[in-house]
């Protein structure tokens, strides 16, 4: 095509890309999704494109909307847990455990200790899977597949646990207001301390396998970077926040269960391996994180009250009618910060008005800015990165 | 009984912030409500709203630099829509506090907040979605999780659904 024209796309080494072209070009829309396999789900992107380059994108979601906060409004403050759980399917525990805190906290009720330590685990197990699946589709984007089906060999065991002791493998409905449904089996410490010593290598491999994958750095590093003051504006929170540098993590700076209690570190990237802010940094802090929760984990069984004489229904209530006034709690989920606003009016079994603030939702926000001027590639790493669950995002 | 010490120590914080904010807004904003679950205060003046919020954020002692949440509640009784933010600081301070907004039902509005935090801009679209509250000065008042085309205002307590929607029948 000489007298044409041409285009050159280069990038430099540190991921700066340099666009040469002597040719006029043309704005075009291109839609991204519902259906595609980078959007994890039914999340559409109506970007403007021009040539290779995205100028701006345009999120568009509530494909999966069900009415979550509808439905709290007609059902008992015990119906709402199933529920929760289907907000973000990959980290039920995680969000029945934030539901369980924000009633209990309106409620004003102790908790047995066992059922706490109880909770822990199973819900840093459930991190541990949530992340496998975030680092496995992660992989999968960028075009690695085997490390893929690494992390899901190693989740079904962590599903396989949690089936176990609630009886499902994804939608527990284990943890209750005030306790749980059932005592985990018998053997269950034990099972949980030989997953642990099983998983410590294959972490370790993983991230060899991925994370130190040179074609995955090229990926990822210096690709959508977010400055921590704007993070914050935006109001991340989880992974994504601690991938800009912010040391913040709601189990150590709002302290809820018994995690002050239990020695963990809150990994944030120095800016060594990965430039502060930018995809790689949000993989590796979530590589990171899996180490800490084996350790939570393993603390918890060495530390648990035994099991004579524990009824894990001591303490939950048969009728939850809470006096009037209003709550917002909320407990660090594998993707954030996953709050529920909660107003009750003294009257009603179920609350008047029941809010959850999803931590994926507020995440994606950031969405519109930070694809402006990426490369198509490049948007795919970025939507990858946030780790969206759409169950969450659209409730 | 640990518990009930760092719930107090949490409102006394809440309440030394909103001193500063009482100081500077005076009868703008209503007075301090100490509840140990989540300490609030009522801002009167609904215009001043977003100079409450923008002080909130800049004033030294005060640096409410993360908006956690933005709830859309509606109040039957009052004739009333309303917002409820839970602001807390990042990195300088450990303080939070809860602001609660209100507007009337009908032909009422808020003014936005969106450009003192991002993070507002999606959760507002998401009030004005499920409750109809409109905010002055946003940027893109749409609709966020419903359809654009979707009728009435679902979360609002005398929310009745629609019949069909292009021809496929809603209540099941």
């Amino acid at each position: 095509m000489a007298g044409q024209g041409s285009v050159r796309v280069t990038r430099k080494s540190d991921n700066v890309v340099i666009i040469e072209k002597d040719l006029a070009t043309e704005e075009m829309v291109l839609s991204m999704g519902p259906q595609h396999p980078s959007t994890h789900g039914v999340l559409r992107l109506e970007c403007r494109t021009d040539g290779e380059v995205v100028t701006e994108a345009e999120p568009y979601l509530g494909y999966l909307h069900r009415c979550f906060e509808k439905h709290c409004e007609h059902v008992d403050y015990q119906a709402i847990v199933p529920y929760t759980d289907r907000m973000d399917y990959l980290a039920g525990m995680n969000s029945e455990m934030a539901y369980a805190i924000a009633v209990e906290k309106l409620l004003d009720i102790e908790i047995p200790r066992r059922v706490e330590f109880i909770r822990v685990i199973v819900s840093e197990l459930n991190r541990i899977a949530s992340h496998l699946v975030a680092i496995g589709t992660y992989a999968i984007d960028l075009g690695a597949f085997t490390p893929f089906l690494f992390c899901f060999r190693d989740r079904e065991h962590i599903l396989n646990m949690l089936e176990w002791a609630s009886g499902a493998r994804m939608l527990y409905n284990y943890i209750w207001i005030g306790g749980l449904a059932y005592d985990v089996p018998s053997d269950f410490q034990k099972r949980v301390g030989e997953f642990v010593d099983y998983f410590r290598p294959k972490a370790v491999e993983l991230s060899r396998l991925l994370t130190e994958n040179e074609i995955f750095v090229k990926r990822t590093k210096g690709i959508g970077i977010m400055p921590a003051d704007v993070a914050i504006n935006y109001g991340w929170s989880g992974p994504m926040l601690r991938g800009s540098g912010v040391q913040w993590d709601l189990r150590r700076n709002d302290p809820y269960s018994i995690y002050p209690e239990l020695d963990f570190a809150v990994p944030v990237p120095d800016g060594k391996f990965s430039d502060v802010g930018d995809c790689l940094s949000r993989h590796l802090v979530r590589a990171l994180e899996i180490e800490e929760s084996l350790k939570i984990i393993e603390q918890c069984i060495g530390k648990m009250p035994p099991a004579e004489g524990f009824d894990p229904r001591a303490a939950v209530p048969k009728r939850i009618r809470p006096k009037a006034g209003e709550v917002y709690a909320r407990a660090e989920n594998p993707r954030g910060e996953l709050g529920f606003y909660i107003l009750s009016d003294g009257k009603s079994t179920s609350p008047l008005r029941c809010k959850a603030r999803s931590s994926c939702f507020v995440n994606l926000s950031a969405m519109k800015d930070l694809s402006k001027g990426q490369l198509i590639p490049d948007l795919v790493a970025i939507i990858g990165s946030i780790d969206i669950v759409l169950g969450e995002v659209d409730r | 009984m640990e518990e009930g010490t760092i719930g107090s120590k949490q409102v006394q914080l809440s309440e030394a912030a909103y001193s500063v904010i009482h100081e500077k807004f005076g009868e703008a904003i209503s007075a301090f409500d100490r509840n140990p679950t989540m300490p609030f205060f009522e801002v009167q003046d609904t215009a001043l709203w977003t100079d409450i919020a923008l002080f909130m954020r800049d004033h030294p002692k005060l640096k409410f630099n993360y908006m956690a949440c933005l709830s859309g509640v509606d109040y039957p009784e009052e004739e009333k829509l309303g917002i409820v933010c839970n602001l807390e600081s990042i990195g300088a301070y450990p303080h939070r506090i809860a602001v609660k907004v209100k507007c009337p039902r009908e032909g009422g509005s808020i003014p936005s907040v969106s450009c003192v935090w991002h993070t507002a801009n999606w959760h507002e679209r998401e009030a004005y979605d499920m409750l109809g509250i409109l905010f002055t000065g946003h940027p893109d008042m749409r609709r966020i999780l419903c359809p654009d085309d979707w009728e009435g205002w679902p979360l609002r307590k005398d929310y009745r659904v629609q019949e069909s929607y292009h021809g496929i029948k809603v209540p099941y």
